[in-house]
């Protein structure tokens, strides 16, 4: 019944569509690593939780989160008030920090900004927000020129300081360069730890352009934690990070079924129903 | 187009089973909606448990505490106040508190778990005022009947020490009872009464 | 034949009536046009048979305007038109109000729903000639409500207090004050204050829940008015009106119920089950729907490195882009956005085709819609991204964006699709239209 016109239409539009994305994709530069979460695993996100209020929540609030919602995660309202609330707060209330907004603007050049739903802002089409959180926990270093003494290579001249430096070690790092695009390339791709490739244009006193390629990656130290507890540690707090931003998620996707069979089924009714009717229709 | 093979029974079934799916689905999607005019986690914390010390409360002394937002009387009273609800048994209208406004534990002639300790929802169970504390001293302006309790300005509602209301007042029942416990040394619990310390 | 001709002109819906219910109809009858408004509207509006998938759009977008406004009624029970506050409250909502999560997915998946049910109603108009004589009045009452609309998403977006919320608002706002000599002051009454304030976001909020959704029911119940009067198009064109039984009733019609109520159901349901897989597994919509930089709470004194309007504004963000700074003022590049909206409504004048429908016009008309489909995404695509989306072309074109290149010739594109239209609909090599409609 639909014109074949409108098929052209269609496919053209569509076609379109798929083009654009593609071309877009030019940008060099940081490569998130993805967070491995699981929003099902109770025990790391338990442990992230500990781990949360103990090293985020000095600094940074979860002003939209209550502690007794962590009843999703399988504590109790004794556990939470015996284990994760150090401010003698009711397990009721949300998440402040005790830290004034003013002090912490002098320290830090900016109030650290609420958690709650970082993981949401920081989603962008380089990754989940998970990979962001991920990745810049393990992306700071020793930088001697910034006043923490410490830098990030997911966010660059950032304010905080590396606060799990005890369990992570001195992070430093390495920067290759290469005159190569496809060296950089693939020694960028080869990187096992986090990296970043950055394109550099120098103009030289002839008044060249010449562009260089910075391979910029992370030398892992020794912390109290060994690199694979530490990167587990991690995971954890990420993986609650991620948990906090949208607690309902696991329901909302629960429902989503139930609510896809329930369609399902009426559809399946009104399909019929119409069928019925439209007999008469000749 | 005919009549003839319309199938009216299949239509009807298809009529009712879109109609029931479609209604299911339908009071499900609403359940939200009026789920969510329930008190919210913030009004819950809100409301949470309050925890009172009263091992500074003098005999006579009255404390008023707010929990859920509204006033709860916690009275240590005397022995002449206890008193005075005896005496004032033949004039209230529900001694025997069969009305259930308290709980199990508070439902007797003192309605409380302790005797002296009374705790009682201070919002008068006519139009939700809140009465006065007259003391047992009270009887030139309350009347010579007059043993001693709670005052309600707004209508004249009379309630003796264990919040139970004189007949003849405009309110219809006794003031409510708080679910509360006593914990450790001189501390009350309002609004847990669970067992769990 | 006609569907329902042999049936009766009494009340064939509501079943067989027992006499209290009888009476009581009756009651009412005399005095409120209850039946014959039934009649009018619904059992003996004679609708064409021929109705194909793209006439599914309108009944959906009812159905999505009647979801906006329940879900947005709840959600004025716990939203708080506050700067201190609204970021909050709605974070409120997705935790601490039971089910408010739903509510509040509902409503901004809701959104784009209605946007995208729109955009097809309207792309479904443009094939089948549906703003053509007689149907003028219902094509403008059509894209008065799609102006309302924009206004109301605009006005809506505002609310979540997010720094897209804000800097968008910012953004359009300051467009104003391009306007020449009272721009300035006019963006100051539109804000209240000289920066978007609390007094923006109350005011926007007085606009989103109750002013514009009074003028919107308004002009959706004329669309629907003059509809019925006319009679509705369907995709042969042809006018079914032309062609009567011995009954009085288009042979070719067939009852709206319950033929197309029906119809309309199942429609309804099979969007249902699509909105829902993006509610509630996607329900950001990939940044789209909910940007990501909404979940960063307002901050007037860090604009986010990229601000994007919300994708069902981007082709028109992308026109107002594309026309470069003249006499130092941004000022034509608003006057290209805004007359790029209100264009649509010269289309029942600026098509001099013979033919209403796409399937019997020829293969002018035909091209220039596709072209202007494709221009319409590709300008839609890049008002979502930064104009260095496609990088720089050489020094031989002055090292342009590729991609503010592109939105030009778009731009240019698109209005010469409505400029030229008077020329190409006339001198276009159409095919005989049907005396019937094809079944």
């Amino acid at each position: 019944m639909v014109s074949p016109s409108v098929f052209r239409i269609l496919r053209a539009a569509a076609l379109a569509a798929l083009l654009l994305p593609v071309a877009a994709q030019a940008n060099e530069g940081m490569r998130l690593q993805p967070a491995p979460i699981n929003s099902h695993d109770v025990a790391s996100l338990q442990n992230g939780a500990k781990l949360f209020v103990n090293y985020c929540l000095n600094c940074h609030s979860a002003g939209y989160m209550r502690y007794n919602r962590l009843r999703d995660i399988g504590l109790t309202e004794q556990q939470i008030r015996d284990n994760l609330i150090f401010t003698g707060v009711k397990v009721g209330e949300l998440m402040h920090v005790a830290m004034d907004k003013k002090d912490a603007k002098e320290w830090f050049g900016a109030p650290p900004p609420d958690l709650t739903v970082i993981t949401r802002s920081r989603s962008s089409g380089a990754g989940s927000g998970a990979d962001w959180v991920y990745s810049y926990l393990r992306g700071f270093y020793r930088d001697s020129g910034r006043p923490t003494g410490w830098n990030n290579l997911v966010f660059e001249n950032v304010g905080m300081p590396h606060v799990l430096w005890q369990l992570s070690g001195q992070n430093t790092l390495e920067k290759k360069v290469f005159e190569r695009h496809e060296e950089a390339e693939a020694a960028f791709i080869a990187a096992k730890t986090l990296a970043r490739l950055d394109k550099v244009n120098e103009s030289g006193s002839d008044g060249k352009m010449t562009t260089r390629y910075v391979l910029n990656s992370i030398v892992p130290g020794k912390g109290t934690m060994s690199g694979v507890d530490y990167d587990k540690a991690v995971v954890d707090l990420v993986n609650y990070l991620d948990y906090m931003g949208e607690p309902a998620r696991l329901l909302r996707r629960q429902i989503g079924i139930y609510a896809l069979l329930v369609l399902g089924l009426l559809f399946i009714f009104a399909f019929a129903l119409k069928k019925a009717y439209w007999k008469d229709v000749h | 187009m005919s009549d003839q093979n319309v199938d009216k029974g299949k239509r009807g079934f298809l009529i009712g089973a879109t109609g029931v799916v479609g209604g299911i689905a339908a009071a499900a999607t609403a359940l939200p909606f009026a789920g969510s005019m329930l008190p919210s986690e913030r009004a819950k914390a809100a409301g949470a448990p309050v925890e009172v010390d009263i091992s500074k409360l003098e005999p006579g002394e009255m404390k008023i505490v707010e929990w859920r937002g509204k006033p709860v009387w916690i009275v240590n009273r005397t022995k002449e106040m206890l008193e005075g609800i005896t005496k004032s048994e033949a004039n209230v209208s529900d001694p025997k508190s069969n009305e259930p406004l308290q709980p199990e534990y508070a439902k007797n002639e003192y309605r409380s778990i302790k005797p002296e300790i009374a705790v009682i929802e201070g919002v008068c169970s006519h139009l939700g005022c809140s009465p006065q504390f007259k003391s047992v001293e009270a009887k030139g302006e309350m009347g010579m009947e007059w043993n001693g309790g709670f005052f309600c300005p707004c209508h004249g509602s009379k309630f003796d020490f264990a919040g139970r209301v004189f007949a003849g007042s405009p309110a219809p029942v006794n003031l409510r009872v708080p679910p509360y416990k006593f914990v450790g040394d001189g501390k009350v619990i309002i609004g847990d009464d669970s067992k769990e310390a | 034949m006609a569907a329902a001709e042999k049936q009766p002109v009494t009340i064939t819906c509501a079943g067989p009536l027992n006499g209290v219910a009888s009476g009581l109809l009756t009651w009412v009858d005399q005095r409120f046009p209850l039946m014959s408004s039934w009649r009018d509207h619904l059992a003996e509006y004679y609708a064409p048979k021929n109705f194909n998938f793209w006439y599914y759009f309108g009944s959906l977008a009812m159905f999505v305007l009647v979801l906006q406004i329940v879900t947005g009624i709840f959600l004025t029970m716990n939203y708080k038109p506050d700067a201190t506050q609204a970021f909050a409250s709605v974070e409120y909502i997705m935790r601490d109000v039971w089910g408010g999560w739903i509510i509040r997915y509902l409503h901004s998946t809701g959104a784009s729903a209605f946007f995208i049910c729109v955009y097809l109603h309207m792309f479904r108009g443009l094939m089948y000639g549906s703003y053509r004589k007689p149907r003028e009045l219902v094509w403008i009452f059509g894209m008065l409500i799609y102006l309302c609309l924009m206004a109301e998403a605009f006005f809506g977006y505002l609310l979540p207090w997010g720094q897209m919320s804000y800097w968008g608002a910012q953004v359009i706002i300051n467009l104003f004050a391009s306007v020449p000599v009272i721009g300035p002051d006019l963006s100051e009454w539109i804000r209240g204050d000289f920066v978007v304030s609390d007094a923006t976001l109350n005011r926007f909020f007085a606009f989103h829940v109750i002013a514009i959704p009074l003028v919107l029911l308004g002009l959706v119940a004329a669309h629907i008015l003059a509809l019925h009067e006319v009679g509705s198009n369907n995709p042969d064109g042809v006018e079914i009106k032309a062609n009567k039984g011995a009954d009085g009733h288009p042979v070719d019609g067939i009852p709206f119920h319950p033929y197309y109520t029906v119809k309309d159901t199942l429609g309804v349901v099979v969007f249902l089950m699509v909105f829902s897989i993006i509610m509630f597994f996607l329900p950001e919509g990939g940044g789209y729907f909910l940007e990501y930089n909404n979940f960063i709470p307002a901050d007037p004194l860090k604009t986010p490195p990229h601000i994007a309007p919300v994708w069902y504004f981007t082709p028109f963000y992308s026109i107002l882009r594309a026309v470069p700074p003249m006499f130092n003022s941004q000022f034509p590049g608003v006057i290209a956005m805004g007359v790029s909206t209100l264009i649509f409504f010269l289309l029942p004048w600026l098509d001099r085709s013979p033919v209403k429908s796409i399937r019997y016009k020829g293969p002018l008309f035909r091209a220039a819609l596709t072209i202007f489909v494709v221009v319409f995404l590709i300008l839609g695509y890049l008002g979502t991204e930064p104009t260095n989306v496609w990088g720089q072309f050489g020094a031989w074109l002055g090292n342009a964006d590729r991609a503010t290149v592109v939105a030009r010739i778009g731009t240019i594109v698109y209005f010469l699709f409505f400029v030229l239209m008077p020329w190409y609909s006339t001198i276009d090599k159409c095919k005989p239209v049907p005396e019937r409609v094809t079944w």
